[in-house]
């Protein structure tokens, strides 16, 4: 079953609200009149938020990311690609240094890792496809994505995924690309894209009234996880991006309730240069 | 149509070594900007899905070129796979990144900085510099410059494959190779037999548009 409407088999309904019908949706006016942080995501832990990581793997038993609770990798042999659970860890460090920074900022949330690193450069964009497919379809909160592609010919099909992500209710949260080329999904607008900054604070995060990078998080000589347990000092959009990813994490702990749209406008209202007590 | 061009490009492009030199020179300056111990330029071969030593400055820079390993595996198959420029720090000691690092390279670097090679929407392969001073701050201006390295390395190594394709196809016989010696006669013909073919030449484009 496909997460794409119009793959799927369901019908559809049709999309108009009858007249009185406003009552039968009314919800409780839960926002305050000023958002803050400590309203956002003021004692939360994470607890209770499924996150998936889509990236080279994740260490298992390293000390510095803790329990995960599913790891999987995506294969692909010719034209056919395959998910299956996977426990030989992480193929390169760096979804081990994702994990942990999500984890340092959301010690309590649920980790899942989808390996999309491995299946050779030619079949890439296909199996980051798959991936991101089943995170959707896994129904995760929040999917982190240090990650990007250039071909073309897979972004309509990332395009239509990222838009089932939003309205399925998860949250997408991409790595921005500073290099002069076009490249996909963090470009989309229902995705959270994540550039960095060079402040040391994981809890800094800018917003960036000039899109299309929406936010900016810490992504200057960060202290990550890597293979074999140890630790490595990274620097990249690649590790700016898990700190907006665990932020995310926090504010669903605490409003599960949350779209992603009004998940970004939390991120908005909360953001360094914006929010008063940042 | 790429081949047929490349056909054609073949009898008047300089010779790969030239584009070599590009990219040597691309990695010599990355090395002396970011004051490292190597730096180096890793080409995608698409045929058997590896990474290949292309061109290597400073350290290992004489047995490396040529060396080659799976395209999606290590820090440098991450980069290009996900597009993700990055740079690591090996502060603490004898990880496995140092080992992989090692094996890859020859000697154990205490840092890496490593960006996608990217052409429109290709990936061509990887920028790697290796060891720069530990005691310097990193700062994001740094990996802008590193951008553009890898920019310009990507520009220098596209132009060696279009080298390296046009020779083929004037190696390879057959109607391309004769469409590239065609070229390659016009180029070094004399004047006179050089306007009447590309009168010829003119005909046929008029008879095939």
């Amino acid at each position: 079953m496909s997460v794409l409407a119009h793959e799927s088999e369901e019908e559809l309904p049709a999309w108009s609200l009858p007249a009185a019908a406003g009552e039968a949706i009314r919800l409780p006016a839960t926002w305050p009149e000023r958002v803050t942080r400590e309203w956002a995501f003021g004692g939360a832990t994470g607890a209770g938020v499924r996150v998936c990581v889509l990236d080279s793997g994740i260490e298992l038993d390293h000390p510095l990311v803790g329990p995960v609770q599913r790891s999987v990798a995506v294969t692909r042999d010719g034209d056919e690609i395959t998910i299956a659970d996977d426990e030989s860890g992480d193929l390169c460090g760096h979804g081990t240094a994702c994990a942990g920074l999500i984890r340092s900022i959301a010690p309590e949330c649920e980790l899942t890792s989808v390996r999309v690193l491995g299946a050779g450069y030619t079949g890439s964009a296909a199996v980051l496809l798959a991936g991101l497919e089943w995170a959707i379809e896994h129904d995760f909160q929040v999917v982190n994505m240090s990650l990007s592609t250039t071909k073309k010919q897979y972004a309509e099909r990332l395009h239509e995924l990222a838009d089932a992500a939003y309205f399925k209710r998860a949250m997408l949260v991409a790595s921005a690309h500073n290099m002069p080329v076009e490249s996909f999904p963090w470009r989309f607008a229902s995705v959270v894209s994540v550039g960095s900054h060079e402040d040391g604070d994981p809890f800094a995060y800018f917003y960036n009234p000039s899109p299309p990078v929406e936010f900016f998080a810490r992504g200057l000589e960060v202290d990550v996880p890597w293979l074999g347990g140890g630790t490595l000092r990274c620097t990249g959009n690649s590790f700016a991006t898990p700190h907006i990813t665990g932020i995310c994490a926090l504010v669903l702990g605490k409003h599960p309730e949350l779209t992603p749209f009004q998940l970004k406008s939390v991120l908005h209202l909360t953001a360094t240069n914006v929010g008063s007590d940042g | 149509m790429s081949e047929l061009n490349a056909a054609v490009a073949a009898g008047v492009l300089g010779a790969e070594d030239a584009y070599r030199s590009l990219l040597t020179a691309t990695v010599e300056v990355a090395r002396a900007i970011f004051s490292a111990k190597a730096s180096s330029v890793l080409l995608l071969d698409d045929e058997t899905d590896e990474l290949v030593f292309e061109a290597v400055a400073g350290a290992g820079a004489g047995e490396l070129i040529g060396r080659r390993f799976p395209s999606s595996t290590g820090v440098a198959g991450w980069v290009l796979v996900t597009r993700q420029p990055l740079v690591l720090d090996d502060v603490a000691t004898d990880t496995r990144f140092s080992q992989e690092a090692a094996e890859s390279t020859g000697f154990v670097p205490k840092g890496l900085m490593a960006a996608p090679l990217l052409v429109e929407e290709r990936a061509l392969g990887v920028l790697e510099v290796l060891d720069r001073p530990s005691e310097s701050r990193f700062s994001l201006a740094e990996m802008d410059l590193l951008g553009l390295f890898a920019n310009q390395a990507a520009v220098a190594l596209d132009l060696l494959q279009r080298a390296r394709r046009a020779r083929a196809a004037l190696e390879g016989g057959g109607e391309l190779g004769s469409l590239a010696r065609i070229a390659a006669r016009i180029e070094s013909a004399g004047e006179e037999s050089r306007a009447a073919t590309l009168d010829l030449l003119r005909a046929l484009d008029r008879l095939l548009s």
